[in-house]
């Protein structure tokens, strides 16, 4: 799946989880550029992100995760 | 109900789009009642929160939250906190996990070292339980343990007294004895929430160590909604009874085309099998009161052809309606709601074809439909759903499909007499209108959380309220109970007053819609007035405050002859009546024994 494709679904998860259609990810987009995006809706993204991809992430990769670019590079290294 | 709320549901769609259906949700919140419920957690509750919000407020519950610092249950329950004291819990759930239990009994042991250690386990949570119950007299739900996650003893850990199984098994037993003793504890029951999910994905280590989860975060939908369950069955608002298809729901295939030898009931194919199996558990519903009902595409000749087939186990006789005809579904389905007095929403439409169950929800959307499936997973999935969750059960539950039907029988009886006062006499009904009796307190808390239509006030009781109304010298308390000639309707009438001086402000007044147009409120408040004497009232007050649902007691006061004091904004209206000298009773057609 192509880096782009990959982001386009992330952006669909991101806009489902903060039912906000208008939301655009960026590369660099961390939880502090999205208000409601904290310790405990970011377990809803983990959740959300590996029914989409329909992978499972390890503890090392969640902790990793701080931006929507090193998400992206760890889907794309597992699917 | 909400499609993504339905069992069986996409558990994962519910955490992704909570806040989505949160706000289709919140589209109805002025029918909802309000709750306040205090969640104290033994790990990181937020999410249980968020997913138990959204079931409760499908079931009509609009929850406000109390929940507690990480882990600080015990701390919470048994010493309390200025934020709860203030906050007054309607419920209390304990949400704890087997990780919680501080210790499990070392291979060395004795078993009476054992014993100590389950006793003290136990008590911890017997302390919580009361000292909830002391200070906010409020129902309690607590989780009781999932079986662990690994087995050191393997096979014998089940048996072995050192075993982690034993001893959670041990420990739950104690919980259901506690439970049984009718205090307020309501069990939520992950033991079986979390084998019917699959225990090793359900305690997934990894959410414990990521998130101090108890338990996997997709796993939290199925716990929510068990909770949700027990709260709404709590407070009254269990589905009442099933509408049931016949072809290819109760049996297999078409009896209009197939005849009665060719439908599949019985034991002669795994498909016949499967009907008598899901026939069975439906009559097993029967018996703890949930109410049956036939709306089917067929001529009624052959509806009854096929529930006479030789081998089938549900019968004519346990159906209170049965619509067979050609009318489209939603029209004879409101018509079986009307005949059995209850609001279509009460009642679980059960269908093979989607069409069908689409026509019926889009035509009364509180209705609820699940997705069927093949005809082995329909009792899980009827069961799961917990449309009917048992939390108390009456003597009236277990007769309900029988005051129902000579409901019916009556209706048709009453179209025989020209005067209706006549009818109500042939009727031959007896009362008994008492203060209340303690056996009755959980009926009558029963009552009070589910009677929308002929309530007053609306105003919703737990049990230990309906026994400090009881017990409180300055308050009123009547309930009626009714017979006739075709059987025990039970107690069908609350009413509750308060007593200040000479004046009596009625708080609750209720009635059961079976026993509408008998005259029982005219018993009830003949009742009611002999009470206000005795203490030396001279004048009644009474409220009625408008909800959706009860329009029909709008004027109830003004028909009993009181005077319209006041009326706000919201069409809240305030009625008095002064108790005349020579007051001459209103009950003309029922016998009152005491």
């Amino acid at each position: 799946m192509t880096r782009e494709k990959i982001f386009d679904k992330l952006n669909r998860v991101f806009q489902d989880v903060f039912d906000n259609e208008t939301l655009e990810l960026e590369d660099n987009t961390t939880a502090d550029d999205i208000e409601e995006w904290d310790s405990l809706t970011h377990i809803d993204l983990v959740v959300a992100v590996e029914r989409e991809f329909g992978i499972k992430f390890s503890m090392g990769e969640v902790r990793k995760m701080q931006n929507v670019g090193e998400m992206a590079d760890i889907i794309q290294k597992r699917i | 109900m909400i499609k993504e709320l339905t069992y069986p549901f996409d558990a994962d769609e519910i955490i992704v789009k909570k806040r989505a259906i949160k706000r289709k949700l919140l589209e109805d919140k002025d029918n909802m009642v309000s709750k306040k419920v205090a969640i104290l957690g033994g790990y990181t509750t937020n999410n249980v929160k968020n997913i138990l919000e959204l079931f409760l407020m499908a079931n009509g519950i609009l929850p406000e939250f109390y929940e507690s610092e990480y882990a600080r249950y015990y701390e919470d329950a048994v010493f309390g906190s200025e934020e709860l004291d203030s906050f007054a819990p309607d419920v209390v759930y304990i949400c704890t996990c087997n990780r919680n239990v501080p210790f499990y009994p070392d291979i060395t042991d004795n078993a009476e070292e054992i014993d100590r250690l389950l006793d003290d386990t136990y008590s911890r949570y017997l302390d919580m339980w009361e000292s909830i119950r002391e200070r906010y007299n409020c129902p309690v739900i607590q989780n009781n343990f999932e079986m662990p996650y690994y087995r050191l003893l393997g096979n014998s850990d089940a048996s072995d007294l050192h075993g982690r199984v034993n001893f959670l098994t041990r420990l739950n037993m104690k919980f259901y004895e506690y439970a049984r003793s009718g205090n307020g504890l309501y069990i939520c029951d992950i033991n079986y929430i979390s084998a019917d999910y699959g225990l090793s994905e359900w305690s997934d280590p990894f959410y414990w160590y990521m998130y101090k989860y108890g338990l996997n975060a997709s796993a939290i939908p199925y716990l929510a909604m068990n909770v949700a369950n027990i709260i709404k069955s709590i407070y009254g608002k269990n589905k009442k009874g099933l509408v049931l298809d016949l072809d290819n729901t109760l049996w297999g295939g078409v009896i209009g085309d197939d005849g009665q030898d060719g439908i599949e009931i019985g034991q002669e194919s795994s498909d016949a099998q499967a009907y008598s199996e899901f026939q069975d558990y439906i009559s097993e519903q029967k018996k703890i009161g949930v109410l049956l009902n036939v709306n089917s595409k067929n001529d009624l000749e052959n509806a009854l052809l096929g529930l006479q087939h030789p081998d089938s186990k549900l019968s004519p006789d346990d159906f209170i309606c049965i619509k067979s005809n050609w009318e489209p579904k939603d029209r004879n389905f409101k018509e079986i709601a009307d005949e059995l007095g209850l609001l279509p929403e009460s009642l679980v439409f059960v269908d093979d074809n989607p069409a069908e169950r689409q026509i019926v929800t889009d035509s009364l959307p509180g209705v609820s439909a699940p997705e069927m499936g093949e005809i082995h997973e329909r009792i899980r999935v009827l069961d799961r759903s917990g449309f009917f969750e048992v939390t108390s059960l009456s003597d009236d539950d277990l007769k309900r499909n029988d005051m129902y039907k000579t409901n019916v029988i009556r209706r048709k009886q009453s179209e025989a007499f020209s005067d209706y006062h006549e009818y109500l006499l042939s009727l031959g009904m007896k009362a008994v209108i008492c203060p209340f009796e303690e056996l009755y307190y959980p009926r009558i808390a029963q009552l009070t959380n589910k009677s929308n239509q002929f309530n007053l006030t609306t105003k919703r009781y737990t049990v230990e309220e309906i026994a400090s109304a009881a017990a409180d010298n300055e308050t009123i308390t009547l309930y009626g109970r009714l017979e006739d000639r075709y059987g025990d309707n039970g107690i069908v009438s609350v009413v509750i007053g308060n007593v200040s001086g000479e004046v009596c402000d009625i708080t609750l007044w209720l009635m059961s819609c079976r026993v509408l147009k008998r005259d029982m409120e005219y018993a009830m408040f003949d009742a009611l007035v002999d009470e206000c004497r005795e203490v030396g009232v001279k004048t009644i007050i009474g409220n009625y405050y408008p909800t959706s649902k009860n329009s029909m007691v709008a004027e109830h006061y003004k028909t009993l002859g009181f005077s319209l004091c006041s009326e706000d904004e919201q069409g809240h209206t305030v009625w008095s009546f002064d108790i005349p000298f020579e007051y001459s009773r209103k009950n003309t057609v029922i016998d009152i024994g005491k």
